[in-house]
């Protein structure tokens, strides 16, 4: 044999090869799903195409984050319905994780009713399906409570009925701006008296006294603002009117009963997360601390957790995307989600399932990369501290 | 070391490369011409539209003979129009006209299987084949008759929109309704035509739309919402779910059209005469006075007309391609379309829907039947 190698056996050039034909099969087949779907939708009549997308939806959203009425396109509706989307699962991911730490570090708790009582919630919350618990939140609570005109009230500015959770709505007479800019203003300067301070401790071994109350600026300086500019604060107080309340700021019950059983949910496998991760620390680091001389508390803050976070972020981040994904269960109890508005109502009202499908799964594909790829980054900024 | 598997990924290769390149080739000598673009505005059609077989490309007949029986898309529980008994068998206006398709096709209204559906799902249900008839108080409008590829062959319900609100309020007016919190089903015409009503008179609400009918009711009940709106029918039917039903009233207002009727898919149209003649048949034997109890000794009348519906005279069923006594068959086994309306809602049901505008024509009603000649 001659001793120059062959092309291909080359495995470089043999790896290209198979991928170019794995590239090959898939862009094939997907050429054909596309090109099949389109012939076979037009010789069933199917009207097909996104122009349906500026026609006017015509059907009512209880809650819109932005302006919406019925004569605004169907491609609104889809705007209000991912915004509608986003808000129960950006706020329910916060809430899950504030809740989801507190479990998972209670239930590792020395304290043993604190750990049982950890124990007790996270077993039965992650063992109950989420369905059922959503419609717990949302038929129990909705049947507990009254209707408008026997609203329980809280000093008779804000109300509680099966309508929903109504609060004075706090307006600002002046100029919003200047308290917006007041609070970064005060947030760039926490960061700075902060950085400066830690460089010294760690330069000088000398506390900044004071520093550590910088964070407060970000409140501190709006609140001057206010004071010095003269602005007022205006209260509209919710009333009775007709066969509900009117004014103030409210809450609907499909919002909160949806975020309180994703949050709740989500918040038990948190736990879990956070406690395994915990546990993967191992027992001398914390002997280690210890014996340093640090406070429990500060063990746990700056010991513990930051180690753990490496063990925690990969499994926390797919929680953050399950809780995104099950919002999608808004449509059994009519929160105006995406699924419900968009592939639920304009679907039927235009009979183009297969674009409307389509832009569904683009959203909520992108919609979990956007948070992988965030986690990913946070996950890294973690796994760097490695030393 | 990999020598022997060369071979292998060469000619995968060489045949993939070769399958890609003819593929449009093959795919385009077809018979079939490239169908026109029209309906597509935004989506690109490749350059050189090559039809495929077309999935379904024999006759609904054809397919429904072979399988045995009649698959039709149903409520999740409506009684009166198609609800399941404690043993599973269903029952209701709907469910009637899906027997007497079965009747018609295969002589036996039993060769009849039933698919509950939510309003959202029924019609990708239809389109994709799953089942070979809608019948699920169904409203018939333009865009569903053309844009979502379906065909309405008929009405066998004529309905409207009405609301239902709890006696308390005192409400007697849907007029009285302004600011009030409306609880309807997604994937509806109700949805619209609230939003129509109430903006066209001026009046504020707000809607909360479930995807499932029980879920509906249960958050009317519970309180979540002032007034309930759907189809009148459905309003009658549903109040039967609540807890005590003579605490609600339906108000007097009809706010829009309602035709609730059998769909088909588009472009089928023997499987479209079939289905639309089977309640044609039902109308007609009512107005001739044929019923399930006194058909048989009818086969013997003189009445030409009877005799054509009967199948005694003329070849009526197989120019629809199915069996001559296929009118006979729905009439004995499933009953006159007057004899189904008061089993299923009529005035000694628990629903206690007067005929209205579904008495026959005759009477002043709408229901009329094309002569079977
Ligand atoms: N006729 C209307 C409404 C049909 C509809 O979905 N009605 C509801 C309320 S009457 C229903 O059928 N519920 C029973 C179920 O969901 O199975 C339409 O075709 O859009």
């Amino acid at each position: 044999m001659s001793s120059s190698p062959q092309p291909w056996n080359n495995p470089k050039l043999r790896a290209f090869a198979i991928q170019l034909a794995v590239l090959f099969v898939v862009g094939s087949f997907v050429w054909i799903v596309v090109d099949n779907t389109i012939t076979n939708l037009q010789r069933q009549n199917i009207a097909s195409g996104f122009g349906f997308l500026e026609n006017p939806a015509g059907f009512g959203i209880a809650l819109t984050l932005v302006e919406y009425t019925e004569q605004s396109s169907y491609g609104r509706a889809l705007l209000i319905g991912f915004l509608n989307t986003l808000l129960v699962a950006v706020i329910g991911i916060f809430i899950a994780t504030i809740l989801g730490f507190t479990l998972g570090i209670a239930r590792l708790s020395s304290n043993w009713l604190v750990a049982k009582i950890a124990t007790v919630y996270i077993e039965v919350v992650r063992n109950v399906p989420l369905l059922l618990q959503l419609f717990f939140w949302y038929f129990a609570v909705l049947r507990a409570l009254p209707l408008p005109r026997e609203s329980l009230s809280l000093l008779e500015v804000a109300f509680l009925n099966n309508r929903g959770i109504y609060v004075p709505a706090l307006l600002l007479e002046g100029n919003g701006l200047v308290l917006g800019l007041a609070a970064i203003v005060g947030a760039i300067s926490a960061w700075l008296i902060t950085r400066n301070a830690k460089r010294k401790r760690l330069e000088t071994g000398e506390i900044v006294k004071g520093a550590a109350f910088a964070p407060l600026l970000v409140f501190v300086l709006p609140v001057l603002a206010f004071l010095i500019f003269g602005m007022g604060l205006k209260a509209e107080v919710p009333s009775l009117k007709g066969f509900g309340f009117k004014g103030g700021w409210s809450l609907i019950p499909e919002f909160v009963s949806l975020l309180l059983a994703l949050s709740f949910y989500t918040a038990a496998f948190i736990a879990e997360n956070v406690r395994s991760g915990i546990l993967a620390v191992s027992k001398g680091q914390t002997e280690a601390a210890r014996a340093l001389g640090l406070k429990p508390t500060s063990v746990l803050r700056l010991v513990i957790i930051p180690q753990a976070l490496r063990v925690i972020i990969p499994p926390l981040t797919s929680q953050y995307l399950n809780l995104t994904k099950n919002s999608s269960l808004a449509v059994a109890i009519a929160y105006p989600d995406l699924v419900s508005v968009f592939s639920g109502t304009v679907l039927n009202q235009t009979g183009q399932a297969v674009e409307v499908i389509a832009i569904t799964m683009t959203i909520y594909l992108s919609l979990s990369l956007f948070t992988s790829l965030i986690m990913n980054w946070y996950n890294r900024h973690m796994a760097l501290v490695e030393r | 070391m990999n020598n022997r598997l060369l071979p292998a990924v060469l000619a995968l290769v060489v045949g993939l490369v070769a399958g890609f390149l003819l593929y449009p080739m093959f795919a385009g000598s077809g018979d079939e011409p490239a169908p026109a673009v029209a309906a597509s505005d935004g989506v690109d059609t490749p350059a050189e539209p090559a039809p495929l077989p077309v999935v379904e490309s024999r006759s609904t007949l054809d397919l429904v003979r072979e399988r045995g029986y009649v698959r039709c898309g149903v409520s999740q529980g409506l009684p009166g129009f198609s609800n399941p008994n404690d043993s599973g068998d269903w029952s209701g206006i709907d469910v009637d006209v899906c027997q007497a398709v079965a009747a018609a096709v295969f002589g036996d209204a039993d060769k009849s299987r039933y698919t509950p559906l939510s309003a959202k799902e029924r019609f990708t249900a239809l389109q994709s084949g799953e089942i070979d008839v809608l019948t699920r108080n169904t409203t018939w409008s333009l865009t569903r008759d053309t844009a979502l590829g379906l065909d309405f062959v008929g009405v066998n319900y004529y309905d409207g929109q009405g609301f239902m609100v709890r006696r308390e309020l005192g409400v007697k007016s849907v007029m009285e309704l302004d600011g009030a919190v409306v609880c309807t089903n997604t994937g509806t015409t109700t949805e619209l035509n609230v939003a129509d009503f109430f903006r066209s008179n001026g009046l504020a609400y707000s809607i909360v739309a479930f995807e499932k009918s029980d879920e509906v009711v249960a958050a009317y009940d519970a309180g979540r919402c002032d007034a309930f709106t759907t189809d009148a029918s459905g309003l009658y039917s549903e109040r039967l779910k609540l807890a005590d039903f003579n605490d609600h009233v339906v108000l007097p207002e009809i706010i829009s059209k309602e035709p609730l009727g059998p769909a088909v898919r588009q472009g089928d149209d023997q499987w479209a005469d079939i289905v639309r003649w089977s309640l044609f048949a039902m109308v007609e034997a009512e107005e001739l006075g044929v019923t399930s109890k006194n058909a048989d000794d009818m086969r013997t009348t003189q009445n030409p007309a009877i005799r054509r519906l009967l199948g005694v005279e003329g070849a009526f069923g197989q120019n629809l391609g199915i069996p001559n006594d296929w009118a006979y068959k729905i009439i004995t086994q499933v009953g006159n379309y007057g004899e189904s309306f008061e089993r299923g809602v009529g005035e000694n049901t628990p629903l206690g829907i007067p005929r209205g505008l579904n008495a026959l024509w005759k009477d002043g009603g709408l229901q009329y039947s094309p002569p079977v000649r």
